[in-house]
């Protein structure tokens, strides 16, 4: 089985390429590549004027499977990642049952491997039930296959125990995620605290709520030197102290999300319940100081938090309506718009899709380079389409970016060589 | 002149003009409140549904009376009542509703941003009775109505404004509708109780409750809840009586012909002394009366252009 992709602009930061080139792909591995390859037996993808990429790999997923299927399930969410891009995802432990034991673990692998378009990473809970009291079996779930343990949602409050857990988790060579928000200081909250929640008369959620929460984690990370990575950053204080705690040679690294990175505040007059989400959309000047720490380094990776929820959890008042919104199939676009306003270079958009992803959570992929799994993406980086949620493969609606004229067209993704989405 | 506004969301949409208008209207309607037979055919064969999701006697009596006296069928759904308690959402409740074709819906709900929420999904007009910690702009235009038939104009007039700011949708109601007005707003409160960034909206705010009265020309005292969501924003009431109660000392450093008022339920000897409660400069009562008047302008203005002059 042969497939040649022929005279795409290959983007491979994992190897600082950007030229036009041939990729041969044998048996679902990259064989060789280079200027013109003339192989008659072999199917031929032509990528003239179209950039080829190492696959997008998105380390924070919610594919509510099991328990939340209405929500999106592995087949749905997966699907929705193919079209997206993406070639990976990594899916968070608050499923119903939480991921905390082997048996939720091999579910979501067995379940993967016959209804997933693409490849999936289970991530564990660090405490059992997302409770913050007891370690989950760290050992045993990483063995699994578990590539990384997080309370996503809930930060690990006791600061003995997340200590704890980061001090036992390091043997098995898997990094603590952390949603790091201190919850007695959002208490109640349901955006951005500041000029706009006053006018509107919602409860805000002050900066201090997440800064604090990162700073006591790296410095956590510091004292036991175990990986941690830091999710959804969205305050300059934690772009700030990060950056800070890189210099200091600490084993910190984080992500942003493309909503915090695009969306201020201002995104929730109306009552819009699809800008709602944790951490809340936060001011213009933290938006630009995420800015500076993607292009500066000390954010690594750009992922969703692709959050589906049902239209009936949107739809209501603000108050009550679940956080979050997808993400999966605006993510490339999103990025893409920062390579526009020239925050980001092309390179370093995939750079921050891709091999930044593979590197924080040590996944395979993020790499076009010879012999490496044919994991790749096919995107026309300036065509511009319109967001429409009602031709989401993902079974959620919920985005705020309904409407949007935004640049980037997927035209095929394979993973392991195969086409797993082809524009229609 | 007509006015232009379908729904009443609060006062943050509303002109000058447009506010001028609704209190020239409340005035004329307010000698009806007077007369023997206290009805005009107005609003004759118009439905109006009073949907209450909170606890409320004064703005919903208020509301029923004003619909009353205008010939309007008035309805009232309170959420003891409800569906809300068998599990309907908000907009399946209101869906029902509308299904039987009221002309007006009156809304008051605990969330901020219920109105809106409703005025973006049904036709029928939309009059906020309170929503959350948002607006409740019926109770603001009173207050202006009564600051107006005391002193002639609202123009220059200082406004002073104490308690719990952040939690008062009377506060940002009156804070819109003052500074629409020419008004000078002075906010006045514990830090626990004053929100971020209000002085953006044209406001003073002060934590000294003497400074916030120097010379006013009207205090308005807001009721106060010891604690919000399970946590206390102050460590007593005594202690907030102390320094942010108003009796008849501190009255004393407003305006000699000050007016006190209070949007009500108030809560004696905690944010208001009786003797100042019930003084010669208090003007609560008035409030109530004025606030028929005044809803009964809301109620004829949204309804758009009707034959019947009152």
């Amino acid at each position: 089985m042969k497939t040649v992709i022929r005279k795409g602009r290959v983007v491979d930061p994992s190897r600082g390429r950007d030229e036009i080139l041939d990729i041969l792909i044998v048996d679902g591995f990259i064989a060789r590549q280079g200027g013109s390859i003339a192989d008659d037996d072999a199917e031929v993808i032509d990528a003239e004027g179209l950039v080829v990429a190492p696959g997008l790999i998105d380390i924070h997923v919610h594919l509510r499977d099991p328990g939340q299927e209405y929500k999106e399930d592995i087949a749905s969410g997966t699907r929705a990642a193919a079209a997206g891009g993406f070639t990976a995802v990594a899916c968070m432990p608050n499923t119903a049952p939480v991921n905390d034991t082997l048996a939720v673990t091999e579910y979501i692998k067995n379940r993967s491997l016959r209804d997933g378009l693409v490849r999936v990473y289970p991530i564990g809970a660090i405490t059992k039930g997302l409770k913050g009291e007891t370690l989950v079996e760290m050992g045993e779930l990483t063995a699994a296959g578990c590539v990384a343990f997080s309370d996503d949602g809930r930060w690990v409050a006791d600061g003995d125990l997340m200590r704890r857990a980061l001090e036992y988790v390091k043997p098995f060579g898997v990094p603590l995620v952390s949603h790091a928000e201190d919850t007695t200081l959002t208490a109640g909250g349901v955006m951005n605290e500041g000029f706009v929640a006053t006018d509107l008369g919602l409860k805000g959620i002050p900066w201090v709520a997440e800064d604090a929460a990162v700073f006591r984690d790296v410095m956590l990370a510091a004292l036991t030197g175990t990986r941690l990575h830091i999710c959804h950053i969205s305050t300059r204080g934690s772009v700030d102290i990060i950056r800070g705690a890189k210099m200091a040679g600490v084993l910190v690294t984080c992500e942003a999300t493309p909503h915090h990175l695009t969306l201020s505040e201002e995104a929730v007059r109306g009552y819009d319940t699809n800008a709602k989400m944790s951490p809340p959309l936060r001011l213009q000047e933290d938006i630009e100081a995420l800015w500076r720490g993607l292009a500066d380094g000390t954010i690594d990776v750009i992922a969703t938090d692709h959050a589906p929820h049902h239209r009936d959890e949107k739809n209501v008042e603000f108050n009550l309506a679940l956080n979050g919104i997808v993400g999966l199939e605006t993510a490339l676009s999103l990025t893409l718009r920062l390579v526009e306003k020239k925050v980001l270079t092309l390179s370093e958009a995939v750079d921050k899709l891709s091999c930044g992803p593979a590197r924080v959570l040590s996944l395979p992929g993020g790499s076009l380079r010879d012999g490496a799994a044919a994991d790749i993406v096919i995107f026309d980086p300036e065509e511009k389409w319109t967001v429409d949620p009602r031709g989401f493969l993902s079974k959620g609606r919920n985005t705020p970016f309904a409407g949007w004229e935004l640049p980037g067209v997927v035209h095929r993704t394979l993973v392991g060589g195969k086409t797993v989405f082809c524009r229609t | 002149m007509t006015f232009l506004h379908k729904h009443i969301l609060g006062t943050r949409q509303l002109s000058a003009q447009d506010i001028t208008m609704i209190l020239d209207t409340a005035e004329s309607f307010k000698e009806i409140n007077t007369r023997d037979i206290k009805k005009v055919p107005t609003l004759r064969g118009k439905t109006v549904v009073n949907l209450f999701y909170e606890a409320s006697t004064r703005t919903r009596t208020s509301f029923e009376i004003a619909e009353k006296r205008l010939s309007a069928d008035a309805v009232n759904i309170s959420a003891s009542s409800s569906s809300v308690v068998k599990g309907e959402t908000l907009e399946d409740t209101a869906r029902n509703i509308e299904a039987m074709r009221p002309d007006i819906i009156v809304i008051r709900h605990s969330a901020s941003g219920a109105a809106d929420y409703l005025a973006r999904r049904l036709d029928c007009s939309i009059i906020n009775a309170g929503d959350g910690a948002h607006e409740h702009p019926s109770q603001a235009l009173l207050d202006l109505f009564t600051m107006r038939q005391h002193r002639g104009r609202i123009r220059g007039l200082t406004v002073t404004i104490i308690g719990d700011i952040t939690h008062s949708r009377v506060a940002r109601s009156n804070l819109f509708a003052l500074t629409t007005m020419g008004a000078r707003v002075r906010l006045a409160g514990p830090g626990t109780m004053i929100p971020p960034g209000i002085e953006k909206l044209g406001c003073e705010v002060f934590t000294s409750m003497e400074e916030a009265l120097a010379g006013a020309d009207v205090v308005m005292m807001l009721r106060i809840q010891l604690e919000r969501q399970g946590r206390s924003l102050l460590p007593s009431l005594r202690e907030y009586a102390r320094f942010y109660g108003l009796n008849r000392d501190k009255l004393q450093l407003a305006r000699e012909d000050a007016l006190v008022m209070h949007p009500g339920p108030m809560n004696r000897g905690v944010e208001i002394c009786s003797d100042v409660a019930d003084g010669g400069q208090n003007v609560i009562l008035e409030q109530v009366e004025n606030g028929v008047a005044v809803r009964m302008a809301l109620l004829y203005l949204v309804s758009g252009p009707v034959a019947d002059n009152p």
